[in-house]
């Protein structure tokens, strides 16, 4: 597709939304206040139910995240290599997982679970189960948040049976607006990762008589490990 | 109906008039979209309506339209727009008026059964009509209200609506007629004539013996009048 | 898609004599209502966030070229490609390009009624490209070749062996010839056929709920997760929006999608909502190689500046139809288009025309509940008397009507007449139904008399000649 017909595509949806407005382009003290709004960002109302200190928060997803069909474990960073082999063994699963290749993840005491079988990259169709850390948890609905990179795939969210993820307790913040002040700092508004995922409980539809069924596309289970250091 | 109307507000303490050149709100044109018409009568309306201290309609819809719609009108016309605005600023469905306005909390009547009463939509959406009824209800010597499961469902009726698409209507008024009859009730009561002639229309067509009775008339102890279709057997 | 909205009349009436479709009806009327005023009580900000919601789409709509610049340019600056497209035939055109540029053979497809609405499925069908429907009610439509008869729900017309049905018929060639009869072994089945589909897809088709200005990222809520395969296995990933779903920030969003999910569902939030910017970057380990999005006007913007703009206001929850009596009697295939229920009444006709759409506003009885739950309190009772003014004004009102309201309008304006007329006509259905109180048929009046009795006055004269005699 030529450039000029595109560009001439271009002028025209914009001179007939600046028409309709009955206006030409913006001026520039207007742009500016737009601009100024884009910059800081105003938040809508607050959500009172997650104004809580930190434990708090992350009673509160732990809650909304069970409601949403996940199971979580509180475990000590220690625990998190026994807790999922356990999960494993409780639901029949094979001692086999795809793990994201995370320093973050690296650094718990996989080895001491003999039996356990990691690889290490992205997820293929035939993967049960999937391990992933998170960049955050929200408290307000028990959603985790994934960001995508060398480091996370976005395969290891989809294409597993199983999703289990490996949230830290300070990583856990109140509502939608904190998750998107972290990525402002950790990546900068002009640099977004390629996905972002936020992700409440396993995959669903209610598309056959409106009634949940679990498993749709993506994951049948979540599970969550919510470690406190 | 209307002396019901009238009995309840003397009876609060009002002084009634019924101006003898009222007609209609003109919802029946404005939801045509015929704006001209509708201007024309609601300019009549603005003058038989002057100098009062309140305008009471024992309808939700015609309340409705007073208030909330004839403003609009007249965005053109500062000066009726004016008057519009000081009409609905005045203009009230009758048990709103009763309960929020003159602060009646209950009245002097007897009726015995059961009745169920049916939100109608412009009274509910647009004027805030819930409890007022219920409330006054309530202090009827005799009288026990169950809820149907949806009173909020509108009854299919729509003004033009029911005879421009009847097969709709019939259906959601269908709906309506088994919400009423398995409550148990042997009433029905409303605010709105028009929701009350559909119901009434289909659930004797259905061969029930429910009375369907104007929310008033049970208020001002009229309740022996001849309920909404039946045959009017006694004198006056 | 082709519209049978003129013929809404028809469809209506086969609707309410199709036992399955009001069996499916009769659960959705009480399912989504009541989901969506339990979730709107949990929460004590509810009401603020709609006035919020509200206000940031006006906002959006009122700046909708800057915004627009804005999102074009950070898209451009992180590899993603921005394509406008005035028309539909402009967005099919574009689209097909893009799919024929990487050879395409098949694309996954998540739900978008944008993609309905310019017809793009038949115009890759008929290149010799093939669209597959990812979302299991656009899956099972697809194969039924039925359009959606709801914009969240797109098969909640059909019953669980209606699906049964037609998954025996079309996946027993793929070695599945077993009749199933519980839900979730449709839903299994279905993932298992379509996993392999998003593995081989060439390209993924996306709607977008939002286009977030600030990042450049386009914005999608689901609970399936198909979207989310769909827009990371294959090679490129296409978003096709309208303009109208462009909002300035993630702060905004954040308020949007609070309202949106349970509005249209009664969660909190949906299993997925995903933030797409661009292509894979360079380390990732998978993702699209190309990341297009298709911003379709299609008559939006000549929408702005009028007094219909606020429908552009519209995040299509679906909240409206859940909750329209008319719509949980006749279903969403009667409105005979894309969009059913009270925001098809107001959209459809700016859409395809007032003349092929008109029955559609005229179907309602303002009841208004679709207003007390919209979101972003899109106003549509008064938008669907718009339409029904620029019919009469246009004299597309059917001719019995106007004449009607003619002779009536002519009475109505002359008290001293209408009294008599009135005082008339109830002498006259007194003395007629002087025996029932009513009566069960009446000249002219047969549509309401075919299923309901005519109620006929109270001897003694109308109230006002009963109140003058009073007084007197």
């Amino acid at each position: 597709m030529s450039g000029d017909a595109g560009n001439a595509d271009r002028t025209e949806v914009l001179n007939s939304v600046r028409r309709s407005l009955r206006r030409g382009e913006l001026d520039a003290d207007r742009r500016q206040i737009l601009e100024a709004r884009l910059a800081q960002p105003p938040r809508g109302p607050a959500i009172a139910r997650a104004a809580l200190a930190q434990p708090g928060k992350v009673d509160l997803f732990c809650t909304w995240a069970e409601a949403n069909n996940a199971t979580v474990a509180r475990v000590s960073a220690a625990e998190v290599p026994s807790e999922l082999m356990a999960y494993l063994a409780r639901n029949n699963l094979p001692a086999q997982a795809v793990i994201a290749p995370s320093p973050q993840l690296a650094a718990y005491d996989w080895a001491s679970q003999k039996m356990l079988s990691l690889r290490h990259g992205r997820a293929e169709a035939s993967d049960q189960v999937a391990i992933t850390g998170a960049f955050a948890g929200i408290a307000e609905t028990g959603t985790v948040v994934t960001a995508s990179g060398p480091e996370h795939p976005v395969t290891l969210n989809l294409l597993a049976d199983t999703h289990i993820v490996v949230l830290r307790e300070s990583d856990i913040v109140g509502g939608y607006e904190d998750v998107w002040a972290r990525l402002r700092t950790n990546y900068g508004k002009d640099r977004m990762p390629r996905t972002v995922n936020t992700i409440t409980g396993p995959s669903r539809t209610g598309d056959i008589e409106q009634t949940i069924e679990l498993g749709a596309h993506g994951p049948r289970r979540m599970h969550i490990l919510v470690v406190r250091e | 109906m209307g002396f019901a109307a009238v009995k309840l507000l003397e009876n609060a303490g009002c002084t009634v008039e019924v101006p003898p050149l009222q007609v209609c709100c003109g919802q029946p044109a404005y939801n045509s979209g015929d704006r001209a018409t509708t201007r024309a009568i609601a300019r009549q309306v603005l003058d038989a309506f002057e100098g009062y201290d309140a305008v009471v309609a024992p309808s939700g819809s015609c309340g409705g339209m007073l208030s909330h719609h004839y403003p609009s009108l007249f965005d053109d016309d500062p000066v009726l727009k004016a008057r519009a605005e000081a009409l609905a600023d005045r203009s009230y469905e009758l048990t709103a008026f009763l309960v929020d306005v003159l602060g009646v909390t209950g009245v002097t009547a007897r009726y015995a059964g059961t009745a169920t009463y049916h939100d109608s939509c412009s009274g509910l959406r647009e004027l805030g009509v819930k409890k007022q009824p219920r409330l006054l209800l309530d202090s009827v010597d005799g009288l026990h209200v169950r809820e149907m499961k949806t009173p909020e469902v509108c009854c299919g009726f729509g003004g033009t609506f029911c005879v421009k698409y009847p097969e709709i209507s019939n259906a959601m008024v269908g709906e309506k007629s088994a919400d009423i009859v398995a409550t148990g009730a042997d009433t029905l009561l409303a605010g709105d004539l028009g929701c009350l002639m559909n119901m009434a229309g289909k659930l004797q067509r259905e061969g029930s013996t429910l009375k369907v009775r104007h929310v008033a008339e049970v208020l001002a102890d009229m309740g022996d009048r001849p309920a909404i279709g039946e045959p009017d057997r006694g004198g006056r | 898609m082709q519209s049978t909205a003129r013929h809404f009349k028809d469809n209506a009436g086969a609707a309410l004599v199709d036992t399955n479709l009001q069996d499916s009806l009769s659960k959705l009327k009480t399912g989504f209502s009541e989901r969506r005023r339990q979730a709107a009580e949990r929460l004590p900000e509810f009401e603020a966030l709609r006035d919020r919601a509200r206000d940031i789409k006006n906002h959006a709509l009122e700046n909708l070229d800057f915004y627009l610049e804005e999102f074009e340019r950070k898209v451009t600056a992180l590899g993603g490609h921005v394509h406008w497209a005035p028309t539909a035939e402009d967005a099919r055109r574009i689209i097909a390009e893009l799919c024929k540029g990487v050879g395409a053979r098949t694309i996954a497809k998540s739900k978008s009624m944008i993609a309905e609405e310019i017809g793009l499925n038949e115009h890759l069908e008929a290149l010799g490209i093939t669209p597959i429907e990812t979302d299991l009610g656009e899956y099972i439509i697809q194969l039924r070749h039925e359009p959606p008869s709801h914009i969240i729900a797109p098969a909640v017309h059909l019953t669980k062996d209606q699906v049964a049905d037609t998954f025996l018929e079309h996946h027993s060639k793929l070695g599945f010839t077993r009749r199933l009869t519980e839900r979730n072994d449709l839903v299994a089945e279905a993932r298992y056929v379509l996993r392999q589909k998003f593995l081989d897809a060439d390209v993924g088709l996306t709607g977008a709920n939002f286009l977030v200005a600030e990042t450049g990222s386009s914005m999608l809520v689901t609970n399936e997760g198909n979207a989310d395969l769909s827009n990371t296995l294959p090679r490129m990933h296409i978003v096709l929006a309208s303009i109208e779903k462009v909002i300035p920030t993630l702060e905004d969003a954040a308020v949007l999608l609070r309202v949106l999910a349970r509005s249209a569902t009664g969660q909190e939030s949906s299993a997925y909502t995903t933030l797409n910017t661009g292509p894979k970057r360079p380390g990732d380990l998978d993702g699209p190689e190309q990341y297009h999005v298709v911003l379709l006007d299609n008559g939006r913007s000549s929408v702005l500046g009028t007094k219909m703009q606020d429908m552009l206001r519209c995040i299509r929850c679906g909240a409206c139809m859940n909750h329209c009596p008319v719509y949980g009697a006749i279903g969403g295939h009667a409105y005979g288009w894309v969009y059913p229920g009270p925001i098809g009444a107001v959209l459809t006709p700016q859409l395809i025309g007032v003349e092929e759409a008109g029955n559609l506003p005229n179907a309602s009885t303002f009841c208004g509940r679709c207003e007390s739950v919209c979101p972003v309190r899109i106003p549509l009772p008064s938008l669907m008397r718009h339409w029904r003014e620029r019919e009469f004004e246009r004299h597309l009102t059917p001719r019995p009507v106007r004449q009607g309201l003619a002779l009536w309008g002519f009475v109505v304006q002359r008290p001293q007449l209408y009294r008599a007329v009135t005082a008339l006509a109830n002498r006259l259905l007194t003395i007629l139904g002087r025996a029932e109180g009513r009566l069960h048929s009446l000249l002219l009046a047969g549509g309401w008399t075919r299923f309901r009795d005519f109620p006929t006055p109270e001897r003694g004269g109308t109230f006002h000649a009963q109140w003058q005699r009073r007084r007197s």
